[in-house]
């Protein structure tokens, strides 16, 4: 039991990783990251397939953050002219290349076989107490990772990325570089995503296309909903809530009787989508609302709007 | 050499035609709503199910299967329409148009482990006489592609003319261009957006429908076709209904004539690089700007 939860509080800190990740891209740069099970398994493999040719863990991470960054960085570049919904068509295509690439590539990623006995830090050393060392050093990493970026936010280029994310061509009109800032928060959020593989990759030790499934996607945008998708702590409380509720409906669904298999699975698949739609509903700030940081004169400017059966224009890029 | 190319030419304008239903539905439905609808995948599915049920149990033939996709397909679309993506476009802001897109994604999650439950994971083969394919000029022709072909001709060819001659197909097209402006005539987009719902998640499920007649019907049948519905659909400019059309066929051309150089497995990989390399070179979309007020 108690090596059962040290493993899911460890999942918890990996989901939280993520979900720091999408706050970063999507709460405060506004761009959406349809591809983040793609910068996981990039960041997984990357760090797996390293430090299988005797480069250190550490530089397995971090060689598998840069990588991710780095992807991230050029599909915005790429989508830099477009309306957002590119950028989510573009990063979800992106993944499914990925999985791809990890199916097919058998000469690099060993195919649907997978890549087995990556190394985990200090385990033989550690022996036993591996998993509780293993649970703090991926919240340790959490909490480095929340109190940068949370630095950064509140750093005036923070402001100026929120002011891009409400409007996009008032900061523009401000002298806002608005590409450069799009370019550094998605390095900076894929880079998180792609560590937050690397650290799964090195718990579980063995990886393969099937470890990543389209579905931790969903997971981690009601991870970021549930918290409030623009705040720190929101990612954090999120992802863990996230983890309970995964591990509560695998008990509820072994209670409904003459269920198969296949239907227990897609029962929990379907709680945590219908999840997802109810929060975002309800709830769209989440736990946490943003922080409003307009001023008196702009608090109601959305009560006059023509527009108000309608989405919000479509935004004119510059 | 010839031939063969010529050959992969013609199984890519089969696919593209199977690719050009479900990538004219997301157009529409992007031009009229304004946002990314994701659930495509599964009204896809749906019609694949629906049709694959009235053939195996009732054992009518193609076209009345087809009629059945259409509508349990756009019948879903709109209920999930109501249900949970309406709430959501109510509230306004620059963010709204990506928030719908994400609901929409939950919500072809939630119905594709729907259709899980209810069929489990077997492949469903619709059953259908089998017919030899037949030879014209050295190429092969599958009949049942064929026909699909034909079907996803006249489809289109009802659509365009809904499009071009009806009250209705008109007003769709003014809200498109220009929703305020419409809304001006005293069109109301809010009403029309059942309409457009209906139409394209039903073309969706007819598109669906004759995937599975080529394949099978089964939890992940739209799910396989949705990077290359979207890269039809952006290469076609995202909100030109011709345009749609043309996309599914380059798209479709061109994953068929990728085999050429690369391993059949990467068929979607180039719908991603199809769409990448479109966005760099005419972030438009290729064929954008062949419909609507600008002509």
């Amino acid at each position: 039991m108690t090596t059962y939860l040290i493993f899911i509080l460890t999942i918890a800190g990996i989901y939280a990783m993520l979900s720091l990740g999408l706050v970063t891209i999507w709460g405060q740069g506004g761009m959406v990251n349809l591809g983040l099970v793609g910068f996981f398994s990039l960041g997984a493999y990357t760090s797996a397939l390293l430090t299988a040719h005797g480069v250190p863990i550490v530089g397995g991470w971090v060689a598998g953050a840069i990588f991710s960054g780095l992807v991230g960085a050029a599909l915005t570049y790429t989508t830099r002219k477009m309306r957002g919904d590119y950028l989510a068509i573009v990063s979800l295509g992106f993944a499914e290349v990925i999985r791809l690439i990890a199916m097919n590539e058998t000469w690099l990623t060993h195919g649907s076989d997978g890549i087995s006995g990556i190394k985990a830090p200090y385990k033989l050393a550690l022996g036993n107490a591996f998993d509780g060392f293993y649970l703090i050093l991926v919240w340790a990493v959490v909490a480095i990772t929340a109190w940068m970026i949370s630095r950064l936010l509140r750093a005036p280029f923070g402001r100026a990325l929120r002011a891009m994310r409400d409007d996009e061509q008032v900061a523009a009109v401000a002298g806002k570089p608005v590409l450069q800032f799009k370019l550094k928060s998605f390095f900076i959020g894929a880079s998180v995503t792609g560590l937050a593989g690397a650290m799964y990759a090195h718990l579980t030790s063995y990886i393969a296309p099937d470890s990543f499934v389209p579905l931790l996607t969903i997971y981690i945008f009601l991870a970021a909903t549930l918290g409030g998708y623009t705040r720190i702590k929101g990612a954090l409380v999120g992802a863990v809530v996230v983890v309970a509720l995964l591990e509560l409906s695998r008990y509820f669904a072994a209670f409904i009787p003459g269920l198969n298999a296949v239907q227990i699975a897609s029962v929990r698949e379907m709680s945590i989508s219908l999840t997802l739609i109810i929060v975002m509903q309800m709830w769209p700030d989440g736990l946490f609302a943003p922080k409003n940081e307009k001023s008196e004169c702009h608090a109601d400017n959305t009560a006059g709007n023509i527009n108000e059966t309608r989405p919000a224009p479509r935004t004119h890029h510059i | 050499m010839i031939l063969d190319l010529m050959q992969h030419l013609l199984n890519g304008l089969m696919l593209g035609s199977i690719l050009a239903l479900p990538a004219l539905g997301l157009t529409l439905i992007f031009s009229v709503l304004g946002f990314v609808n994701f659930s495509i995948a599964a009204q896809m599915t749906a019609g694949a199910y629906a049709g694959w049920l009235v053939n195996s149990h009732f054992k009518w033939p193609l076209v009345p299967c087809i009629m059945v996709a259409f509508f349990v397909a756009g019948a879903i679309g709109v209920a999930g329409d109501r249900l949970a993506l309406k709430p959501m476009r109510k509230k306004v802001n620059a963010n709204t148009p990506l928030m719908v897109a994400i609901v929409s994604i939950a919500l072809n999650l939630a119905l594709e482990n729907g259709y899980r439950f209810l069929f489990g994971n077997e492949l469903n083969s619709y059953d259908l006489p089998l017919v030899r394919d037949f030879h014209f000029l050295g190429l092969g022709i599958g009949p049942q592609q064929a026909q699909n072909l034909l079907i996803a001709l006249v489809m289109a060819g009802v659509l365009a003319a809904f499009f071009s001659l009806t009250r209705l197909g008109k007003a769709m097209r003014a809200v498109a261009d220009n929703a305020d402006l419409a809304r001006l005539k005293g069109i109301n987009p809010d009403s029309l957006s059942n309409i457009a719902t209906f139409i394209g998640m039903g073309l969706a499920g007819v598109g669906g429908a004759l995937l599975a007649v080529d394949t099978s019907a089964d939890p992940s049948t739209g799910a396989r076709l949705l990077l290359l519905i979207f890269a039809s659909s952006v290469v076609g400019g995202l909100s030109s209904l011709s345009g749609a059309i043309m996309g599914a066929l380059f798209i479709g051309v061109a994953s068929e004539m990728s085999m050429f150089f690369i391993s059949p497995v990467y068929k979607s990989a180039i719908a991603f690089v199809a769409i990448v390399l479109v966005l760099l070179v005419k972030p438009t979309g290729l064929f954008s700007g062949l419909s609507g007020a600008k002509r």
